[in-house]
């Protein structure tokens, strides 16, 4: 496993020493079996999600007003984080706000010591992932469980997601049966004896073993899918029950959320909770929608959830992406996966390619963006797509993924530097010839009377020529043609 | 009715038998074809690589080659797409005016002129792939297949997976070789199983690189630029 590190302005950790994109992909593209657990799943999912769009006709309109309510709340992000605030805070929660993932970690982590706890129970969450809470915490002394199917499976298998929704999408059930086996005593209750790789007993063994930390647990860590400005109200939408639990067993929850989760109003979730399931998981309505506002209803009926509530608002990055005009439409995302689930560059290179908690077509336009462009990685995922405009197709809140990446590889081509040298001198060179048809016409002349003496395989075109053979160039070009035929 | 044609600076120095078959197919359905001799590269490729400025130049070149044509016909998706999809925001309302103007060659044929059946002859057994810009930014859908399916003697075989990308994707194909290859390469293969003779494409640029591989392969499949294929009459047989 790859250790994660906090760079010094404690934006989101970048894997340590993570090679760049292509170099990173150009090794799973051998891996026989990481293709081929990825092609049946993007498949399969990818095919239901495309059926259970298709039941609307008022998709359209959905994906419309989606990306409406996200452009408007966060043109007045300010505004609504304040109402937020002041809602929470009337609820009975306690509101802090986190400039980085180093300051969210310091948060979470005095919060926990408060409780004299050693170990936290956690409904998945991409927040907490992006800022390397469980890592802080373990630093402090403290386990963090993840009680999600496929997030225990990466953390039993001391390995990382590489999937926003199926963080696990990389195993297949034999690897999952091995892990389980090998692993699951090391951190609590052991897997049954004679453990085989069916899924109903898989999920029989996790379910044993998460229940014994449920009932065990006394703090929570949990993120949001949406948060509500106007009543303060916070959502997570899961599948398996576990969210349910950890939102409602322990006295103390801590929720890490981005600021962009925000929406204005509760009637807002109408749309999203419409959009949201159906893109995912290619579900009608979500099995477990989770919602509590501060701790307003614990207290007043004995009733359940947490008696004591924290929010941590989580910046890490993301003002500094609202302030670019064409790529604050990353922050428009509801991490559905969808774009991951289509795109034909992440199913062959696999989500650990990506560098990042956010891979495929999504994390390569975020990434850049909350971390900078100066790590190896960071500077080439802006690269990693061939612009065939699949994930822009699904995004239920139609972020327009294509055009943001170029628009982040003109931040990588003005940045220039070594890498970049050579192929600006080729972009110019090109772009003069281009220009001057004359000589335009008289190299295309010596290229297809040279034909003959270019060798095949010519120094430099190793990118190409490694396994394409090159066009073969014809006797004269079309201007020639047209010159002697049509005038 | 006279039309400009926008051969493509991938076409003209690479594919001009394309070119040849565009203009030879358009005069023989009545259209009178000029080539203005003003125009080169549409931008695209500076463009998707990150260089906005460098790109500059070759949009003012080409609206300028073609002003005063009512309608502009390239035998390219991804060509016309740039236009249509980028030269508004990249040359204001001239831009926005051109992208009005430019038609992808099977769009010309099917919504300008009206015609289906353009008198096409080619005996073999023919696979299409849409090529991404094509399908999804200039929204093509079945008109290609339309075509297609009007020549005599060709026979039209479903390619499975057609809306995935070939893995060209521009400057990807060499920034991203083993991911493009991959991508590649699965188009091959599916395209193989179908027994088809001919791969065929509106776009030369994803030929290049599926046609590249399967040489490489020696595989019993050859690429071939839609507009060669329309071209293709009893009289004058494409082989
Ligand atoms: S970018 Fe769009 S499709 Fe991708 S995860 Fe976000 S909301 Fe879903």
């Amino acid at each position: 496993m790859r250790r994660s590190t906090t760079p010094a302005h404690g934006a989101a950790p970048v894997h340590l020493g993570m090679p760049s994109f292509p170099r990173a992909a150009a090794e799973a593209v051998h891996d026989r079996t990481l293709r081929a657990n990825l092609r049946h799943a993007t498949h399969t999912i990818r095919e239901k999600r495309a059926g259970a769009v298709a039941e609307l006709d008022d998709w359209d309109r959905l994906r419309e007003a989606g990306k409406r309510i996200k452009d408007h709340t966060l043109r007045h992000l300010d505004r609504y984080l304040e109402q937020l605030e002041e809602a929470v805070t009337g609820a009975g929660g306690a509101v802090h706000w986190a400039e980085d993932a180093a300051e969210a970690n310091r948060i979470v982590t005095a919060l926990v010591k408060q409780t004299g706890e050693r170990e936290v129970v956690k409904v998945k969450s991409m927040a907490t992932q992006e800022i390397g809470l469980n890592e802080a915490l373990r630093a402090e002394g403290i386990a963090a469980y993840e009680t999600d199917l496929a997030e225990l499976i990466v953390q039993l298998g001391d390995d990382r997601p590489s999937h926003i929704l199926v963080p696990a999408i990389h195993r297949n059930r034999g690897e999952i049966r091995d892990i389980f086996a090998d692993r699951m005593g090391r951190w609590g209750r052991p897997a049954p004896e004679g453990l085989g790789d069916d899924p109903r007993e898989l999920a029989e063994a996790a379910r044993l073993h998460l229940r014994e930390k449920f009932l065990r647990a006394r703090v929570a860590v949990s993120g949001a899918n949406f948060m509500v400005a106007e009543t303060g109200t916070l959502v997570v939408v899961e599948s398996e029950g576990n969210g349910r639990m950890c939102l409602t067993l322990p006295e103390t929850l801590i929720s890490v959320v981005g600021i962009e989760k925000t929406v204005p109003t509760w009637r807002d979730l109408e749309v999203f909770l419409q959009t949201l399931p159906r893109s995912s998981t290619a579900e009608r309505m979500n099995p477990y929608t989770s919602m509590w506002t501060g701790t307003a209803a614990a207290r007043a009926r004995d009733g359940d959830g947490p008696r004591t509530f924290h929010l941590v608002l989580l910046d890490n990055g993301r003002t500094g992406v609202l302030a670019d005009d064409v790529g604050r439409q990353a922050l428009r995302c509801i991490r559905c996966s969808a774009c991951l689930n289509v795109c034909p560059v992440y199913e062959r290179a696999g989500g650990h390619a990506y560098g990042s908690v956010y891979p495929g077509p999504i994390g390569a336009i975020l990434s850049p963006q909350l971390r900078g462009i100066g790590s190896d990685i960071d500077a080439s995922l802006p690269y990693a797509s061939s612009l065939c405009g699949a994930c822009f197709e699904v995004c239920p809140v139609a972020i327009d993924i294509p055009e943001v990446l170029v628009h982040l590889r003109e931040r990588v081509a003005d940045r220039g530097g070594a890498g970049r040298r050579l192929e600006k001198a080729a972009v110019k060179a090109a772009g003069w010839l281009l220009d001057h048809p004359g000589a335009l016409a008289a190299v295309e002349r010596t290229a297809s009377r040279t034909r003959a003496l270019l060798p095949n395989r010519p120094p430099g075109a190793g990118a190409w020529t490694a396994e394409r053979e090159l066009p073969e160039l014809p006797p004269e070009p079309f201007r020639d043609w047209w010159r002697k035929n049509r005038t | 009715m006279r039309v400009a044609l926008f051969v493509t600076c991938v076409n003209d120095a690479v594919y001009p038998a394309t070119g040849i078959a565009t203009v030879e197919l358009l005069e023989r359905l009545g259209v009178t074809v000029d080539f203005p001799a003003g125009q080169t590269c549409c931008g695209q490729p500076a463009f998707n690589t990150g260089y906005r400025r460098e790109t500059l130049p070759l949009v003012r070149r080409t609206l300028h080659a073609f002003q005063g044509y009512t309608h502009v016909v390239t035998p390219s998706g991804s060509c016309a797409a740039m236009v249509r999809r980028h030269y508004p925001e990249l040359a204001g309302a001239a831009g926005a005016e051109l992208a009005t103007r430019t038609y992808e060659l099977t769009e010309f044929l099917v919504d300008v002129l009206g015609v289906v059946d353009v008198g096409a002859c080619f005996p073999h057994r023919v696979t299409y792939h849409p090529s991404c810009h094509g399908a999804r930014l200039l929204g093509l859908g079945d008109r290609a297949h339309r075509l297609l399916t009007a020549v005599k003697g060709l026979e039209l075989v479903e390619l499975p997976g057609a809306d995935e990308c070939c893995g060209f994707g521009g400057t990807f194909a060499v920034k991203n070789p083993q991911v493009s290859t991959a991508m590649g390469r699965d188009k091959t293969a599916s395209a193989l199983a179908t027994g088809a003779q001919v791969l065929c494409g509106a776009d030369n640029s994803c030929l290049m690189h599926l046609g590249g591989l399967l040489r490489r392969q020696d595989a019993p499949l050859r690429t071939l630029h839609i507009a060669e294929i329309l071209n293709s009459t009893e009289e004058k047989p494409r082989p």
